[in-house]
């Protein structure tokens, strides 16, 4: 029915305000549990990554913690590459100090459209039985076709060969871009080598299939009809893994010869 | 139960389904059917979500301005979307995360936007939400049939349990890879239609 204008203008302020308030109070009383389920799952993205769980598998907190007492978090200070032991990696937050600009620097241009690189980046350490290392976790993150792409790459302990990657957070299309989730797809990572004899970052996710691991160790097989997500899982590789990000801290750790 | 209500909780089912006659909701329908579990929870959502909109768009029909209504509904369905993400993203993460964009794209299913406009906005809350119950029901139905035959001959499972002993395991059979693709939903769900056309030869169009 026709209504005067000012009841028509009031009519649609109300519901906006009651929709504003329901949706408000729903996610800020959800937004607990909600980060609980977002550290669980980024967790297990490490175990996968570290191939200390199958693709697969369901676990619960308690086994996940159980499976994280080989691992050691470490925070590293970004350019030296040195560990900061002032820093309690249990409430290091990475994101919130990207932003600020007072822990954080202006990234160089990069493909993968990062902008403030975080002094400091959060590590995890894989140790043997004997505490050694026996594999390092390292998250990596950037822009694919839509948005940023957050995941883990893991490198065996001559820090070079890939032992997994795993992405926990992206928004690829589903089906095509979205398939850097497919398991059969990581899977295809294993044992790739990420440095070429120049030291610098190789490997790149290629277009079609890559060969076996021993005559094709610097390629990926492509994800069909994703060529940009696939250009952004290389790009961001190179960066994480180049001078500007865990550089400094691979060549200190192959110096120390803990590798 | 009036033969009325009935009629508005019943007829979605079989006699006037959304997806099976009216062809709404394909784009869920295609993306989700892979797997029993996320098309039950999108089922569930949908159902919440569409049971929901039609009761309140319904007790605000006297009030909503003609001039405004569509804006109105989708901002109430779309609040109840969010809602119901949020919830599914606290209380089942591993399921709302395969299910990713698609308990958001909920608001542009035609299903609940054409539910409102058509039903609730000219009739009493009751029987609006008796009609958005069964709508919900209807698309779950044809939701449900068509991830039923997917997973099954797709991955030889029923809800993530192993039903048909895949070859790759030791067991016999070849799953069919098309039916993990969305085509397969184009024809399974093409065959539904059909199968129930039929059945009841009344829903057939006119040339």
């Amino acid at each position: 029915m026709q209504r005067s204008p000012l009841y028509t203008i009031l009519f649609a302020t109300a519901v906006c305000i009651v929709c504003a308030i329901v949706v408000s109070s729903a996610a800020v009383s959800l937004k607990e549990r909600q980060d609980i389920n977002a550290a669980l799952d980024k967790q297990r993205n490490v175990l996968k990554a570290a191939g200390l769980m199958e693709q697969k598998e369901k676990l619960d907190a308690a086994e996940v913690a159980k499976r994280f007492e080989n691992i050691e978090m470490l925070v590293i200070d970004l350019a030296t590459g040195e560990s900061a032991a002032d820093i309690d990696p249990m409430t290091f937050n990475q994101a919130r100090e990207a932003k600020d600009p007072s822990s954080s620097t202006e990234a160089p241009p990069n493909p993968s459209l990062i902008k403030r690189l975080p002094n400091h980046s959060m590590i995890y350490r894989v140790l043997d039985d004997k505490g050694d290392l026996d594999a390092l976790v390292l998250p990596i993150e950037g822009y694919g076709l839509w948005k940023f792409l957050y995941g883990f790459i893991a490198l065996e302990s001559d820090l070079n060969t890939v032992r997994g990657i795993t992405y926990y957070e992206h928004g690829e299309t589903p089906g095509l871009g979205g398939e850097v989730d497919n398991p059969r797809w990581k899977d295809g990572w294993k044992g790739r080598m990420v440095f070429g004899d120049d030291g610098e970052p190789e490997i790149e996710v290629i277009k079609g299939y890559a060969g076996p691991v021993d005559t094709d160790p610097y390629e990926v097989d492509g994800l069909s009809g994703a060529t940009l997500t696939a250009r952004g899982v290389t790009n961001m590789i190179h960066f994480w893994l180049g001078e500007n990000g865990f550089g400094p801290y691979l060549d200190h750790l192959a110096e120390e010869g803990t590798a | 139960m009036s033969s009325k209500s009935r009629e508005a909780l019943v007829d979605p089912l079989f006699n006037d389904n959304p997806i099976a006659l009216q062809v709404l909701g394909i784009c869920s329908a295609l993306a989700v059917t892979t797997r029993m579990d996320t098309s039950l929870v999108m089922s569930i959502a949908v159902i919440c979500v569409l049971t929901l909109s039609n009761v309140f768009i319904s007790l605000l029909r006297n009030s909503i301005p003609t001039n405004i209504r569509i804006i109105v509904q989708l901002t109430i369905i779309a609040s109840l979307v969010i809602v119901t993400d949020q919830i599914l993203k606290a209380y089942l993460p591993d399921i709302s995360k395969q299910l990713s964009v698609f308990v958001g794209l909920i608001i542009t299913n035609c299903i609940i936007m054409g539910r409102a406009e058509a039903f609730a906005m000219a009739n009493p809350p009751r029987m609006s939400l008796l009609d958005g119950l069964g709508n919900g029901l209807g698309y779950a139905l044809i939701l449900m049939l068509t991830a039923f035959l997917r997973e099954l001959f797709g991955s030889g499972k029923l809800f993530g349990k192993p039903v048909l002993p895949l070859i790759t395991e030791g067991g016999w059979y070849e799953p069919n890879g098309l039916m993990v693709l969305s085509p397969s939903a184009f024809f399974i769900i093409g065959l539904l239609i059909w199968a129930l056309r039929v059945w009841k030869p009344d829903q057939i169009e006119e040339d």
